[in-house]
């Protein structure tokens, strides 16, 4: 490790993290904008909790997430058990690629495609249509972070299931599932992620009158700067690191003691 | 068993991915009362639309490259670290912060009286507008998709086999040449993963050209997002969107993966 590599990292570290501090630097300023700072305040966080408009939008974007998650893992789930249990790999590979057409879409074409779609349905755009375009989008990342987990088990176990006389929905719900757990669970944050996360799609088909964060932002900063935007930042960066932090340390002690015994 | 495991997914796969696609195809052909037309492709042909997507393709062009520019040597400086798995996650964290915020942070960095400026002035140059700018967008682009690249890469460099570099070194390849013959060619498909996932979005990014671009970068995405909500003119809209898809497709075939293949 050279020094010419350890500032390579951390000038891109700094790059990367640096407008992000930038955010939360000024959401403490009682200037009013992000061009310098006259002192320090916490009113931008409570004029956030005392936006009643802006705590309805988080509520909707976190509705969102949750719902949209559950549904896709659920989908997702009957999915990737479908696919592991198909015989013919022609089939298989064909829904494969099928199944992974929305990861590589661009957002404009699922958010403009889905809008056609919930027009010619007659679904009226607002909270249901964002939800069913992000159930949409999550589906195949479900499948596609449940799948390895299946082809990991160890198989036999669902042959020995079989010859002690177990039915395919035993099979299913009393071996199959109980040994992917941890993929389902991977599946529904991973979910989570992309609905929490999403603006292109969200934007196409929301209409007027219900809108998540990302779009909210979005019509807030065209407006102008508004340090609401720099405290809602700043809280969402700490708990994103804290859940990490947590994770990476639980996860690595995991590891530790998995080696030492 | 299997066919109730099936529908609600063979539902969904029909419903959300495969009609989506042809529907957008059949307004293609639409024009704005509904009629059939191939009016919408003649436009699209025509010098401006054709001019938007070469513009678009150079950007999306630009943006990979210097994306890969950096995240290849990071990747290779995270691969040989001690704690890389804690690297990789802080690299990685930035992605969870919503990509408007992020957005909205050039905003304040590259206005006139932003940050950046302000260091200008210090060093007694001059202001300028960095902001509304075609360097604006492509160092939010860049900023945007670097742990995206990085982390393809990372996967592919660390699942090289230790032994094959250390054989190289014995059998007399100096640092520059192990890296160029053996852990370049070794990890090409982690490149082409992370080019994959720069190049379609950068072709399509849409609220950045707005935010931070000043509408100086127009963009397949920005035209599609325009037609869709703003003319309400779907028929145009469809046809750049299957444009952009055609070319979606063809970026998959030539930075196909071997592991997809099989």
């Amino acid at each position: 490790m050279n020094t010419l590599s350890r500032s390579f990292l951390t000038v891109i570290i700094i790059f990367l993290y640096f407008p992000i501090l930038y955010l939360a630097y000024y959401s403490f300023n009682t200037g009013g904008s992000m061009t310098s700072f006259e002192g320090f305040t916490l009113d931008y966080y409570k004029s956030v909790i005392e936006n009643k408009a802006l705590m309805t939008v988080i509520m909707n974007t976190i509705a969102v997430a949750l719902i949209s998650s559950g549904f896709a893992t659920i989908i997702g789930l009957f999915g990737a058990i479908f696919l592991y249990l198909i015989r013919q790999k022609y089939v298989k590979s064909t829904l494969l690629t099928l199944n992974n057409v929305l990861i590589v879409s661009p957002d404009v074409i699922i958010g403009a495609s889905l809008l056609i779609l919930f027009s010619i349905f007659g679904i009226k755009l607002g909270s249901t249509s964002v939800i069913l375009a992000h159930i949409a989008f999550s589906v195949p990342i479900v499948v596609l972070m449940i799948l390895p987990s299946l082809y990991q088990q160890n198989s036999n176990l669902v042959l020995a299931a079989h010859d002690l006389g177990a039915s395919a929905f035993h099979v299913v719900t009393k071996v199959l599932i109980p040994n992917i757990k941890p993929g389902i669970f991977a599946g529904f944050l991973m979910a989570l992620t992309y609905s929490l996360d999403d603006f292109a799609v969200t934007f196409f088909v929301t209409g007027n009158g219900f809108s998540t964060l990302s779009v909210e932002i979005y019509a807030m900063a065209r407006r102008g700067i508004t340090l609401e935007i720099n405290a809602i930042s700043t809280v969402i960066f700490v708990v994103v690191l804290t859940i990490s932090f947590i994770y990476y340390f639980v996860s690595d002690k995991k590891i530790k003691r998995g080696k030492t015994t | 068993m299997k066919r109730v495991l099936a529908l609600p997914y063979l539902l969904w796969m029909v419903v959300f991915v495969i009609l989506p696609v042809f529907l957008m195809i059949y307004y293609s052909f639409n024009d704005m009362s509904g009629n059939l037309t191939l009016q919408n492709y003649a436009e699209f042909l025509s010098s401006n639309y054709i001019k938007m997507t070469l513009n678009s393709f150079w950007y999306a062009f630009l943006i990979t490259v210097i994306t890969l520019i950096v995240s290849y040597p990071l990747a290779l400086v995270i691969s040989r670290l001690k704690h890389k798995t804690f690297w990789l996650l802080i690299i990685i964290i930035p992605t969870w912060i919503n990509i408007l915020l992020k957005t909205y942070a050039f905003i304040g960095i590259l206005g006139i009286n932003g940050i950046l400026n302000s260091v200008l002035e210090k060093f007694g140059l001059m202001k300028i507008q960095l902001l509304f700018s075609d360097f604006a967008f492509i160092t939010v682009a860049v900023y945007i998709f670097i742990p995206f690249m990085v982390l393809p890469i990372f996967n592919s460099i660390n699942g090289i086999n230790k032994n094959l570099i250390w054989a190289s070194y014995d059998l007399g390849a100096s640092k520059w040449e192990a890296l160029t013959k053996v852990i370049i060619p070794l990890s090409l498909e982690g490149v082409k993963s992370g080019i994959q996932i720069t190049f379609i979005p950068a072709l399509s990014l849409f609220m950045l050209s707005r935010l931070v671009a000043g509408n100086k970068v127009v963009t397949l995405g920005t035209a599609i997002e325009q037609q869709f909500l703003t003319n309400e003119n779907w028929g145009m809209g469809s046809t750049v969107g299957v444009f952009l898809i055609l070319f979606m497709v063809f970026v998959m075939l030539v930075t196909r993966t071997k592991k997809e293949s099989i």
